[in-house]
């Protein structure tokens, strides 16, 4: 019995174990010294740990079903551990040159991604909480890691207090889930919830842990402190932040959702819905005005995450597979973007202002035109594999007769366009002729043209997620 | 060769990724191989594409060339051509080479602007042929990249204005047509083209908000393609980024707005509008006719002020535009066959136009009326070819600008006697504007200091206008080569179009009575 329990819960006890050695292990030897060998074989082993569970099947729970490792966990793992290692891969290079090569960096990564793991793999209320934590609390001492600039200590901080606000609203609506439903396992929950009428207490521990979850995907009214921790965190930090943690909470989101209150969808739609707008308008309209580069990523990834809460607010199997394709875009796109924005600097010193992009398509033309290609796919201008992203939302959208929806998603994306376009204006028609460089390691060098050759060459299948997001969504919803 | 129309699609594309990845340098040398290889590709899509035009079999009503393959999301990848698209796959795989040719003189980036014109041309050819909904957006949509770059690089002083507004605006009105794409996908379960015209969508009157919809779904359906086509078109008042995305793009950006992408507009109405949503057509028809008429009546009193000449060209073009859209909606045979017709005859018209204020921009870097005049001193060859355009685009008798008009005139007077009758006028007003700017530029004395030395036109110059004016007469004294081609399909469009009405009207009425 506890042998298939620990059988089904493997990669992530390995995972834990493989941190806390090399934690002791390298505290006491190299120290920060050994930091870029130990980021390089973090992320292989993570490569190694997304090929491991995308090629193992069986579905089983564990712990009495608050362990669920089934298809849809298993592709939400997946992208986790590709984009965490891509990050790894990408940032180690910018970090160094930053003097931020601090041994605990790679480590603490692995932490968050254990916590994400177990996040998509919660099958109960407290197994959410505690991957939820494992992963902030991983996250926000990695927002400080700069511990000598006072932006990155104050996103460090920041970070915190709303986090633990959120965590502690999200805690008082289980406790008002717990006490209603009896239990804390999600089969439990939806058990009791069946009625189609659901109880009052019920219902607003929904709200709380919604509001929770909300916070952590930064879904607008609970986006307020994206901005300032995505500027003040080292680059390859807040890549990280924009990516990974992204399809954590969303998978997590949708589980809760479908695992504990698959039979109250009304109840619920509405209030994703009403994210969904706000999130993909204000992270519209408010990028508008920004100058730096990190902010307006902040509020492109507010954007984003409302049109992939577009697909959770549809209720249906099909909805799920969209929010799923859409959040693979997004991490793959992200990940070249932020790979770019990493290299960004002038005389050694990083640069995050828009406007030193002048002309930039004149002294790097290739660079220029991979961002140029992932800024069209961000916006979601065909033929790049962002509009079949947004196709997917829109399309489970419509389907669930949420056509007015579907509407304001397409309008808050012309506005959203905008500011795309003039990232790509400054790159392109520019008039200044003093440019930023973009020193790259090879292996962010790789990570930008290889996002954006998949978001080009992605128009003939989306190679083939489209089966395996069905698949996870199928397993979720039913 | 069952995929000859995928061949012609990507050939160019296939040369932009081969100027992109194997061309290195930007010296005169790397500018030259750049412009040939560029015109090389264009030639050769050309003359594949005869391919296309003389295996085409005009009395067959459905789609030929057909290709289909599967695509991801349950979509597919399906190419064909019937007898209204056919004509506008031949209008650019004509133009393109003309194009090309008349960028000749570029000295910046030129590797970059042969690659934008490349890709252009394979994402307008994929527009005509496309026969998937979805597949038919990724190509119309995907065409405001590379002309929103060819705008803000290559363009005039205020490219950036002119970028932005154009892409914006186009992009805003596409969207909605995506929406309702997508709608169509729910409601159908197919996203192919051929048999959603067969498909009848929902034409119940409901209400909305409160608002009363005549015509129900598909009266929303055509709004929403409406918005991107009338945007695309572009009819009045929804022209506003046409002038200035004219006055700012280079010359040869010019060309293709104004020949090849103004036309997607009117092709998206014979293809989506027309047969897709016949009841929302029919219940929307008056007021389309009378704003069409606006705009040819509005937008000539427009041009007559311009005092840039590009601009000029630009309100002139949304005037001749209007004839389409009214040839279209009179839904009549004189009509759609005038609209097609002015459409192709416009492609050559328009497109030479742009290209005679380019051979003098490209001398005196002005594009200001007052900066000319008597040009006939210095340049009779050119004094020549620009008033046989100016002719062909009043509509003189023996140039195809002639037919279109005259055709979409009668099938105007048929639906509408007061839109016909206003209508006509526009013909008179464009004579003002169009004769009245040949005077002020060619005609008169040659007083002006700066034009004393201007130099006639070259020889390239002249290879260029060949083909158009050979093409202009042609059209003008044979029209049936035309007329022959796309008659069967308009009639089948119609037949299937006034089939749908009766239908929908009975429908209509026993949910009346039994209210």
């Amino acid at each position: 019995m506890i042998l298939n329990d620990i059988q089904t819960i493997l990669p992530e006890m390995l995972l834990a174990i493989y941190a806390m050695l090399a934690l002791i292990g390298v505290v006491y030897t190299g120290k920060d010294k050994l930091t870029g060998p130990l980021t390089w074989v973090t992320a292989a082993i993570m490569a190694l740990f997304a090929l491991w569970i995308g090629t193992g099947g069986e579905s089983a729970t564990a712990f009495n079903g608050m362990f669920v490792s089934d298809a849809f966990a298993r592709f939400a793992k997946v992208a986790i551990l590709i984009a965490a290692a891509a990050i790894l891969v990408a940032g180690a290079e910018p970090m160094a040159r930053r003097g931020l090569d601090r041994f605990e960096y790679p480590i603490l990564i692995t932490l968050a991604t254990v916590g994400m793991m177990i996040m998509v793999s919660a099958g109960d209320l407290m197994s959410l909480y505690m991957g939820l934590e494992l992963q902030s609390l991983a996250l926000y001492v990695v927002a400080a890691m700069n511990r000598d600039s006072l932006k990155s200590t104050e996103a460090g901080m920041k970070y915190f207090v709303l986090g633990a606000l959120s965590s502690g609203l999200l805690l008082y609506g289980a406790s008002l889930v717990y006490g209603y439903a009896g239990t804390t396992v999600f089969s439990g929950i939806i058990a009791a919830a069946t009625d189609g009428e659901l109880a009052l207490g019920l219902l607003i521990g929904l709200v709380f842990v919604m509001a929770g979850l909300a916070f952590k995907i930064s879904a607008v009214p609970f986006h307020m402190w994206t901005p300032d921790v995505y500027e003040g965190s080292p680059t390859p930090v807040t890549a990280f932040f924009a990516t990974a943690p992204k399809l954590a909470a969303m998978g997590l989101f949708a589980r809760v959702l479908f695992d504990a209150f698959g039979t109250a969808v009304s109840d619920w739609q509405q209030v994703i819905t009403i994210l969904a707008v706000l999130s993909m308008f204000l992270g519209a309209i408010a990028a508008i005005g920004q100058t730096n580069i990190k902010r307006l990523m902040a509020y492109s990834s507010i954007a984003h995450m409302g049109f992939a809460l577009l697909g959770l607010a549809a209720g249906t199997e099909y909805g799920v597979q969209a929010m799923l394709v859409y959040m693979s875009i997004y991490l793959t796109m992200n990940v070249g973007a932020f790979a770019f924005i990493m290299s960004m600097e002038r005389g050694g010193k990083p640069v995050t202002e828009i406007a030193a992009l002048n002309q930039f398509a004149k002294s790097e033309p290739l660079k220029a035109l991979a961002m140029l290609v992932l800024l069209f796919s961000l916006a979601g201008v065909p033929p790049m594999v962002g509009f079949f992203g947004k196709l997917y939302v829109l399309n489970a959208a419509v389907q669930s007769g949420l056509t007015w929806l579907a509407v304001a998603g397409v309008v808050a994306s012309v506005i959203g366009a905008f500011y795309y376009l003039r990232i790509v204006y400054y790159m392109y028609f520019g008039s200044s002729e003093e440019t930023v460089e973009t020193p790259m390691s090879p292996g962010a060098w790789v990570m930008l043209m290889g996002s954006a050759a998949i978001m080009v060459l992605g128009i003939i299948n989306l190679f083939g997620i489209e089966g395996a997001a069905a698949a996870a969504a199928q397993a979720l919803v039913n | 060769m069952n995929n000859l129309l995928s061949i012609i699609t990507f050939l160019p594309l296939v040369a932009a990724a081969i100027l992109a990845l194997f061309l290195r340098g930007d010296d005169p040398a790397a500018q030259r191989n750049a412009k040939w290889l560029a015109l090389a590709a264009t030639v050769a899509t050309f003359l594949i594409s005869l391919g296309v035009l003389f295996g085409f079999d005009p009395s067959d009503t459905g789609f030929q060339m057909v290709e289909e393959g599967s695509w991801l999301m349950g979509l597919t990848y399906k190419m064909g051509v019937d007898g209204i698209s056919v004509l506008f796959v031949m209008l650019t795989t004509f133009l393109m080479p003309i194009t090309i040719a008349a960028c000749w003189n570029v000295t910046t980036r030129v590797k970059e602007y042969m690659i934008a014109f490349l890709v252009l041309e394979t994402l307008m050819l994929g527009v005509f042929m496309a026969l998937d909904l979805v597949l038919f957006y990724v190509f119309f949509e995907a065409g405001l990249i590379p002309m929103f770059l060819i705008i803000g690089i290559w363009g005039g002083k205020d490219r950036i204005y002119a970028a932005f507004k154009f892409f914006l605006y186009t992009f805003l009105g596409s969207v909605l047509m995506l929406v309702a794409m997508v709608y169509m996908y729910t409601e159908a379960g197919t996203t192919d083209i051929p048999t959603l015209m067969n498909h009848a969508f929902g034409s119940e009157t409901f209400r909305l908000l409160g608002i009363q919809i005549m015509g129900g779904a598909q009266t929303l359906l055509f709004l929403a393609f409406f918005a991107s086509f009338a945007v695309k078109m572009p009819m009045w008042p929804f022209h506003t980024w046409l002038p200035d995305a004219h006055v700012q793009a280079p010359t040869a950006g010019s060309v293709v707005l104004a020949a090849i992408l103004l036309k997607l507009g009117g092709y998206g109405f014979l293809r989506f509008s027309l047969p897709m949503f016949p009841v929302g057509a029919h219940e929307l028809t008056t007021f389309i006719l009378w704003i069409s008429v606006i705009a040819i009546v509005y937008t000539s009193f427009v041009a007559l002020v311009q005092k840039d000449m590009k601009k000029l060209i630009a309100y002139s073009s949304v005037a001749h535009m209007g004839y389409v859209t009214a040839g279209i909606f009179a839904a009549n045979q004189q009509g759609v066959d005038g609209a097609i017709f002015q459409m192709l005859s416009h492609g050559f018209i328009s497109g030479a136009l742009f290209l005679c204020v380019g051979v003098i921009y490209d001398r005196m870097h002005t594009r200001e009326i007052d900066a000319y005049g008597g040009l006939v001193n210095r340049m009779p060859a050119y004094a020549l070819v620009f008033m046989f355009f100016t002719m062909a685009n009043v509509g003189l008798p023996g140039t195809s600008g002639f037919v279109g008009e005259f055709l979409t005139l009668v099938g105007m007077f048929q639906a509408n006697t007061w839109v016909a009758l206003v209508a006509t006028t526009g013909v008179i007003l464009s004579a003002a504007y169009a004769l009245w700017l040949y005077r002020r530029v060619v005609m008169g004395e040659l007083i002006k200091e700066s034009l004393k030395a201007i130099t006639d036109m070259t020889a390239r110059e002249k290879w260029i206008f060949a083909p158009l004016i050979a093409m202009t007469l042609l059209l003008g004294v044979y029209p049936s080569l035309v007329l022959d081609i796309i008659g069967p399909s308009v009639e089948n469009l119609l037949n299937q179009y006034h089939a749908a009405l009766p239908a929908a009207d009975a429908a209509m009425d026993v949910a009346t009575a039994s209210q």
